[in-house]
């Protein structure tokens, strides 16, 4: 069906001038509305995730005609936030998600706060009441941007309609420069209808916004001498690498030093897990040579990083031989923590390249660092405690086992998105990550049911890639309802539900804390379920049954027989969403493993094994 | 624990002052006191914050918050030795005709003000540091203090330079 032009037969200009282009600016009479719309078209959302309703309604007239921006209408907010997400992780752009006032607004505020923890670049657009009844209680009023105000990057009410330009380009470089997050833009229902004109580009007022990313050239230095003064270096590499597209100058700051590196979890990808220099993830669920290098290091260049808990454990037995230099585009995150010997403030991309460059400097004066004695205990941990897992003697499918062999016959390129708990951590080990932004998932917040619609997002942003869901069975009854809006938009995405009955990470803490009471972890059972008994559980939900009334293609997969075939299976279909329901055995845990609220001296490779460093025997 | 008097120069939009007190609870810092008006600039408002700053959390922590707030323009904090710091109060003391006059010399002697008179009752106005104000409400107390208002701390730099100066060429600039 052929597209018309919009509903007011507004004109266009042509050709259009792009943002900060110098071509004459011709004035357009809109609504507010349409001027929404066409703002959303220059800065380039080609996306946008949501539902309408009555406050947002106006917005929804002019979206129809767009042949610029695609508008996918999914299940439930959350899922637009965590699609939008999830785009914006996959492609590098920012993600954009739409609502209606109220509780459609208040729906997004799981994923804002979610992109906020992991400094995703995300614009939630959402309807607000009239202006005149801003304050009144109205109905479906409810103050989004008092409730976002902690978890956004920034957030706007825009009452008049000829702000809404502006405010749309000033969300837009808020959300993706310095250090990116989430920006709300909450837009009186009267604005969206008041008459107004259109120009583009809007001229910014950001008078208190200049984020600093030209590092200082006198900290590089400092760097770079430590670097090659240190006798035990680690490079501690954060999700700022990847948001700064410094993977590449990474491979070459590691390969010119000879450090080690360790990646969070939110920068998997961001340096080639088969690289002979990767020591691992560190961390709570870290592997030991990732978080025992850390420990001894005589020196740690953090980069686009922030001494996260879950990465230092217990903060004041963190690193203790170990002087800090710690780079990041945001001042606030320096020192936050732990103190940093060189504080470094600048864009991940332009620090690395210019610690490069320092470094080179220092190995001409004849200045190179020595490493070999640390790679011999590195390599001695490496070797001694690998990332493994142990087949169930009962036959049944391991969890570790689907996730690894998924991993391995993924075509090259799949990009993965995770949920919260022990799939995650498993899908963080035994998927190998070699290129940037093929990992997707909520690290800071531990947002459970961020997977499936973080899948779309990102198979709707990457149509040409496959994209495998590694969801838990908890996870999953969260958000999967996205699986409709998936079948129905020819969003294809792969879901694997890791399917152990009962909410994994839970269940492995009351198997280890609190004497094996499964409070409420079971979830295929009732309330009678003590969760100590094995059991092959109820079915309910049936998970093959309610993916194929969604319109997928469903499979169960329970004998490690079939796992190969099952999952070539679902690599082969990809006329639409394809769910396999795994069922695999109830007390795998994650390991290695850090207590929490433990020194990460504390690791623990496996259950009641604790790894030999070597420096016990003199004791 | 340590007071620390910050001059925060931010947008006049509002709710910016919702972001910056929510900014200090949620950051785990406690504001001592906090005025707000305006500047010789109409587009920029001036926040005074004392706050209590304990060891745990240093003051650094929360200016770096601060400064990400987009409609922060500046943050400097004004130390007590190179700054003026002004409080006002407006007290109202129990007053009869024995204790009126001695109210009135000890009004006197801290160079404030009686601004309103009864048969029960006197107001005195008073501005100062906060070491004045407490010595003169604590010789007040004796007659009975009947109600007790205080603004927050009010400061400003000693010296010619302004603080304001180059917030305001920034905002020019961009206009």
């Amino acid at each position: 069906m052929p597209m018309t032009e919009q509903a007011s037969g507004a004109h266009h200009p042509q050709p259009r001038p792009r943002n900060g282009g110098h071509h004459a600016t011709t004035v357009e009479h809109v609504t507010g509305a349409q001027s929404l719309i066409r703002s959303l078209e220059e800065v380039g959302a080609d996306t946008v995730f949501g539902i309408p309703g009555g406050a947002i309604l106006p917005a929804y007239d002019p979206l129809m005609d767009s042949t610029k921006v695609r508008h996918v209408l999914v299940r439930h907010e959350q899922g637009a936030g965590h699609a939008a997400t999830g785009y914006a992780q996959a492609t590098g752009k920012v993600g954009v998600c739409m609502a209606t006032s109220g509780p459609g607004a208040t729906n997004l505020v799981t994923p804002i706060a979610d992109a906020h923890m992991d400094s995703v670049p995300l614009v939630a657009i959402t309807g607000q009441v009239a202006s005149k009844a801003i304050g009144t209680d109205a109905f479906q009023e409810a103050d989004i941007v008092g409730i976002t105000m902690p978890i956004t990057k920034h957030n706007f009410l825009v009452t008049k309609a000829e702000d809404i330009p502006r405010t749309i380009a000033e969300a837009f470089h808020i959300a993706s420069t310095g250090r990116p997050g989430p920006v709300l833009v909450d837009i009186a229902k009267d604005a969206l209808q008041a008459k107004t004109t259109f120009s583009w580009p809007p001229s910014q007022d950001l008078p208190g916004y200049r984020p600093v990313t030209k590092p200082h050239a006198k900290q590089i230095r400092e760097a770079a001498k430590l670097i090659v003064q240190a006798k035990r270096p680690v490079l501690y590499v954060g999700g700022g690498v990847m948001k700064a597209n410094a993977t590449a100058e990474l491979k070459v700051l590691a390969e010119l030093t000879g450090a080690p590196v360790t990646t969070t979890l939110m920068a998997l990808g961001s340096f080639p897990d088969s690289h002979p220099l990767h020591v691992g993830m560190p961390g709570m669920h870290g592997a030991v040579t990732a978080v025992t290098a850390l420990q001894r290091a005589d020196l740690i260049v953090a980069l686009g990083a922030r001494f996260d808990d879950r990465v230092t454990g217990k903060l004041d037995s963190f690193a203790p031989y170990a002087k800090i230099v710690h780079a990041d585009i945001d001042p606030a995150e320096i020192g936050k923590n732990r103190a940093a010997d060189v504080p470094i403030v600048g864009d991940a991309r332009e620090v690395i390249a210019d610690l490069v460059q320092a470094v080179q400097a220092e190995h001409t004066e004849g200045n190179t660092g020595d490493y070999a004695a640390w790679w011999n205990d590195l390599s001695r941990w490496r070797d001694t405690y690998p990332l493994g897992y142990d087949l169930p003697e009962n036959g049944q499918l391991s969890p570790q086992q689907v996730i690894q062999r998924i991993g391995q016959l993924a075509p090259e390129g799949t990009i993965y998105a995770a949920g919260v708990g022990q799939h995650q951590m498993w899908a963080s080990h035994f998927i190998q990550y070699e290129q940037p932004a093929t990992w997707l998932n909520s690290g800071g917040a531990g947002t459970m049911g961020y997977a499936v619609p973080a899948a779309m997002g990102a198979k709707a942003g990457m149509p040409d890639r496959t994209v495998w869901a590694i969801d838990g069975d908890g996870c999953f009854q969260m958000t999967n309802q996205e699986l409709t809006t998936c079948a129905l938009n020819n969003i294809p995405i792969k879901v694997a539900v890791i399917n152990n009955g009962a909410l994994g990470m839970v269940r492995q803490w009351q198997t280890l804390f609190y004497n094996q009471r499964y409070s409420n972890t079971v979830l295929h059972s009732g309330p009678d379920a003590d969760g100590r008994q094995p059991s092959a559980g109820t079915r309910i939900p049936d998970f093959v049954k309610l993916s194929e009334a969604m319109g997928c293609h469903a499979i169960r997969c329970e004998d490690p027989a079939d796992l190969d075939r099952v999952i070539a299976e679902a690599n082969a279909i990809n006329d639409r969403p394809v769910v396999v329901d795994f069922i695999v055995h109830e007390d795998a845990m994650v390991w290695p493993m850090v207590a929490a609220g433990t020194s990460n001296d504390e690791v623990m490779a496996a259950r009641g094994v604790r790894p030999d460093f070597g420096d016990n025997e003199d004791d | 624990m340590s007071k620390h008097t910050l001059s925060v120069l931010v947008e006049n939009k509002p709710g910016v002052l919702a972001r910056i007190t929510a900014l200090f609870s949620r950051r785990g810092f406690n504001i001592d006191s906090l005025a707000v008006g305006t500047t010789e600039h109409p587009e920029i408002s001036r926040i005074t914050i004392v706050v209590n700053v304990i060891e745990a959390l240093p003051l650094e922590q929360v200016t770096k918050q601060l400064n990400k707030l987009v409609n922060v323009l500046k943050i400097v904090e004004l130390e007590p030795a190179a700054a003026i710091q002004r409080e006002l109060v407006l007290v109202k003391v129990r007053a009869d005709n024995e204790t009126r006059s001695q109210i009135v010399e000890i009004v006197q002697l801290f160079r404030a003000k009686t601004v309103d008179v009864s048969p029960e009752a006197v107001t005195i106005e008073a501005t100062g540091g906060a070491d004045k104000l407490e010595a003169m409400l604590k010789m007040l107390e004796q007659f009975g203090i009947k109600e007790l208002v205080q603004s927050g701390t009010i400061a400003i730099g000693r010296g010619s330079r302004s603080i304001t100066d180059r917030s305001l060429r920034a905002l020019d600039r961009s206009a």
